[in-house]
């Protein structure tokens, strides 16, 4: 078994209320952090961690936290990211729905540090039980005095709310949620100046995954240098992973980052292998908007090395042969599965996302839609493949904010490793309606290339 | 050098600028074909810009502090120049392709009505098109549409031809007192609307058809009454109680077809107008008459009349740019 920090008591009964959290050693790093750390000292250590964003970017959390502005006299907030919507990922709200104080304590712990006097839970609209359940640990944590004036006697004074969304997935994007904080459309502003800077309010503002503050609580517990121990290269520490597709035990993982992802799809302690014993296809590792990976790619690198669950590892071989880490939103694909659909499907998804702010997101998504709608049912051209990587291009990185790279990758993605298939459609438009085609040789193990000797 | 300049180059073209400057704004200051499209951008609208992506370009050098590039193509009219950046517009075929398909996008859902549409000769999309689009479009699917609506009397929303640059949220916001138009929905099937099809009712109103970048919102006073190219811009003024009075009449013959404010040559508003001036004052007696109106001789409406040709400032001084102008400041002599 490896190493679990914030699932580490995620079965015992009633880990959900404060008394069962407290007595597992709940709300320690509240009174370390409070009576023997200065804020600094407290970003020091999320420093010394090397904790990286858990919503998707991988960005440093104490680097994040060191940039915010600090001007006198006006107020800094913490926002924490819970419109958790990537299709794939659902990690926070399994971590919200059973251990909602690990998330409240993170908040507490990390407010201080930025010295936030008011901080926010910005929940998915959708996620209404979640929503009734951390409002009830805010409360249940008030009256404990965690929150509120003069926290365990220290003078620190800090109040948390709870804001639904409209349940938008553009509001993950950190600035539309900022926007929709302040009540207005969840449009994402244009950046810079970033929120570190002027961010909710025009206030220096810091937004974190739900995921990442609560990992400052372990950390906190157990000092930055022992999480940093954990992991591999500059990947430290645990990652959630809510594993779904055709496995045979979808579910969400805590993982030490470094964990071959062979081990982790296949073995008992983890995913079990795939549903009904049938071959793996393809892989989304990190949430819908990564891209897609066939079987033997996800295992191994292109070198024949295995492939581990980091940062680092996952986005070897940049687009052509790598992927990314994003949220953890793992989807498996078996040999039954059609590759073609499930494009179709995502980019279904993000034409309906869209904000509509800037125009290569707003037309190009739909177009893409459509022209995929067009190749799953048969409709299509073999000159539709190439238009679909053309618009994607146009897309990608034109953008105001991340939904249009995210939006261009499956595509582009999925064309690049499963050309094949697509052409498949166009050439066998009927048989496409009632079959499909099978793994081919997307898993053919990947031969280790042999090691080039130095020259003498 | 004094502290609150910096040195940009622009297209291999030196300029110092006011610290904070954003690169459109000093590529506007060099004046001439570098000077990138926008269709969202409105130097006097607050907040405006970003959206329309057609501003593209991209940045080879970041500053002289820190020289590397930019990893993407920026908007230029939301970036801020540093000192001893320097920016490729038309030198780059990766910013003329990126732009190519900016305008490609926004033209898949464009009805392409030119012929009936009011704003067809002045239209920036149209211009647009022309300069960067495909003589065929790769779109094959239905167009999205939206049903006409009338915002008032005096103004007609076409939602079909909108590009959704925002300008007219934005002024809306800032001219009038208080907000009564904005975006509904989401995506691609976002709208620009008032609250409840409410007609927009201020003296300030009309200018959202001037700020308009195409023929989305038009003069119902002048709906078909002629095409631009026909009619002839005259500045004029009049004591406006309201207003500064400094409008465009767009005659033909001796007609005063329309009213709008003065343009200057990015096409932007110089002074908003109030509606009593545009849509009232429509006859000569009313007004002041100054000098026929000066438009670019790239425009359609300039077909009679062309403005002399002035060489960009920055061609004289330099012997390499005046050989490769050559033809053009022989045409400067000709007039």
């Amino acid at each position: 078994m490896s190493r679990k920090l914030l699932l580490e008591h995620i079965n015992v009964p009633g880990i959900a209320g404060l008394d069962v959290y407290r007595q597992k050693g709940g709300y320690r790093a509240v009174e370390k952090a409070l009576k023997t750390l200065t804020p600094d000292e407290v970003v020091e250590e999320v420093k010394k961690s090397g904790l990286r964003g858990r919503g998707g970017a991988g960005f440093p959390t104490g680097m994040k936290w060191s940039f915010l502005a600090k001007p006198e006299g006006v107020p800094r907030y913490l926002v924490c990211n819970a419109d958790e919507s990537e299709p794939g990922t659902f990690k926070d709200r399994y971590l919200m729905t059973h251990i909602p104080h690990a998330l409240i304590e993170g908040m507490i712990v990390s407010s201080y540090a930025l010295g936030a006097k008011a901080s926010y839970i910005y929940v998915r609209g959708e996620m209404m039980p979640q929503i009734r359940i951390l409002e009830k640990a805010i409360a249940e944590a008030r009256n404990a005095g965690f929150l509120g004036k003069n926290i365990l006697g220290t003078g620190y004074e800090l109040e948390l709310y709870v804001q639904p969304g409209g349940g938008a997935y553009i509001c993950g994007e950190e600035t539309a949620l900022l926007e929709s904080l302040e009540g207005k459309r969840g449009n994402p502003r244009i950046k810079p100046p970033f929120p570190a800077i002027a961010g909710l309010y025009g206030c220096p503002t810091v937004v974190n995954n739900v995921e990442s503050i609560a990992a400052t609580v372990p950390i906190i517990n157990d000092g930055g240098e022992e999480y940093a121990k954990i992991g591999i290269g500059r990947s430290t520490g645990t990652k959630l992973i809510s594993a779904s597709g055709n496995l045979a035990r979808p579910g969400v993982y805590e993982i030490e980052l470094g964990l071959p992802v062979e081990e982790f799809i296949y073995s008992d302690e983890y995913c079990g292998g795939i549903a009904n014993g049938k071959r793996l296809k393809a892989t989304v590792a990190g949430g819908s908007s990564v891209p897609i990976l066939p079987a033997n790619l996800t295992l191994k690198l292109a070198n024949g090395e295995p492939r581990l669950m980091s940062y680092e590892s996952l986005s070897e071989g940049g687009f052509a042969t790598g992927t990314m880490l994003g949220s953890g939103g793992f989807i498996a694909f078996d040999e039954d599965q059609c590759i073609v659909r499930n494009t179709w499907n995502f980019s279904r998804f993000y034409h309906h996302e869209s904000c509509g702010q800037c125009s290569p997101c707003r037309e190009g998504t739909g177009w893409l839609e459509k022209v995929l709608h067009r190749l799953e049912y048969g409709h299509g051209k073999m000159s539709d493949i190439d238009l679909l990587v053309d618009v994607a291009r146009k897309i990608e990185g034109n953008t105001i904010c991340p939904l249009g790279d995210a939006a261009a990758w499956p595509v582009g993605s999925a064309i690049r490793h499963f050309r094949d298939e697509f052409e498949w459609h166009v050439k066998e438009p009927v048989k496409s309606q009632t079959q499909n085609y099978g793994l081919a040789d997307y898993a053919k193990p990947i031969e280790k290339t042999a090691e080039v000797k130095a020259a003498e | 050098m004094s502290d609150n300049k910096v040195k940009v180059t622009i297209d291999g073209i030196t300029v110092e600028v006011e610290n904070g400057t954003t690169i459109l704004n000093a590529a506007r200051q060099i004046g001439g074909d570098i000077v990138p499209p926008a269709m969202c951008y409105y130097s006097k609208l607050k907040g405006s810009g970003g959206k329309c992506r057609t501003c593209i370009v991209k940045v080879s050098k970041g500053s002289e502090k820190d020289p590397r590039p930019m990893p993407k193509l920026v908007a230029s009219c939301r970036t801020t120049v540093m000192d001893g950046m320097e920016v490729q517009n038309i030198t780059s075929p990766e910013v003329l392709e990126a732009r190519a398909g900016v305008v490609e996008i926004l033209l898949i859902n464009h009805p392409l009505d030119c012929p009936i549409c009011d704003q067809a000769g002045e239209c920036d999309l149209q211009d647009l098109g022309y300069e960067h689009g495909l003589q065929k479009t790769r779109y094959e699917f239905e167009r999205r549409t939206f049903e006409r609506i009338d915002i008032g009397d005096k103004i007609q929303l076409h939602m079909n031809r909108c590009i959704l640059c925002y300008r007219c949220v934005y002024t809306a916001d800032q001219i009038t007192d208080s907000r009564v138009h904005g975006v509904l929905n989401r995506g691609d099937h976002s709208e620009i609307s008032t609250y409840i099809e409410q007609a927009i009712d201020n003296d300030f109103s009309g200018n959202v058809i001037d700020v308009c970048p195409v023929g989305a919102l038009t003069d119902r006073t002048f709906r078909f009454k002629n095409r631009v190219w026909f009619t002839k811009p005259v500045d004029a003024h009049r004591n406006c109680p309201t207003c500064s009075g400094k409008v465009t009449l767009w005659y033909k013959g001796p007609d005063v077809l329309r009213v709008t404010a003065r343009k200057d040559q990015f096409g932007e508003v110089e002074e908003f107008i109030c509606n009593t001036c545009r849509f009232e004052k429509k006859s000569t007696s009313d007004w002041a008459i100054e000098e026929p109106t000066r438009i670019s001789d790239t425009s359609v409406i300039a077909a009679n009349h062309y403005e002399t040709l002035r060489p960009l400032p920055v061609i004289r001084p330099n012997e390499e740019l005046r050989e490769a102008n050559k033809k053009e400041l022989e045409k400067t002599v000709k007039y």
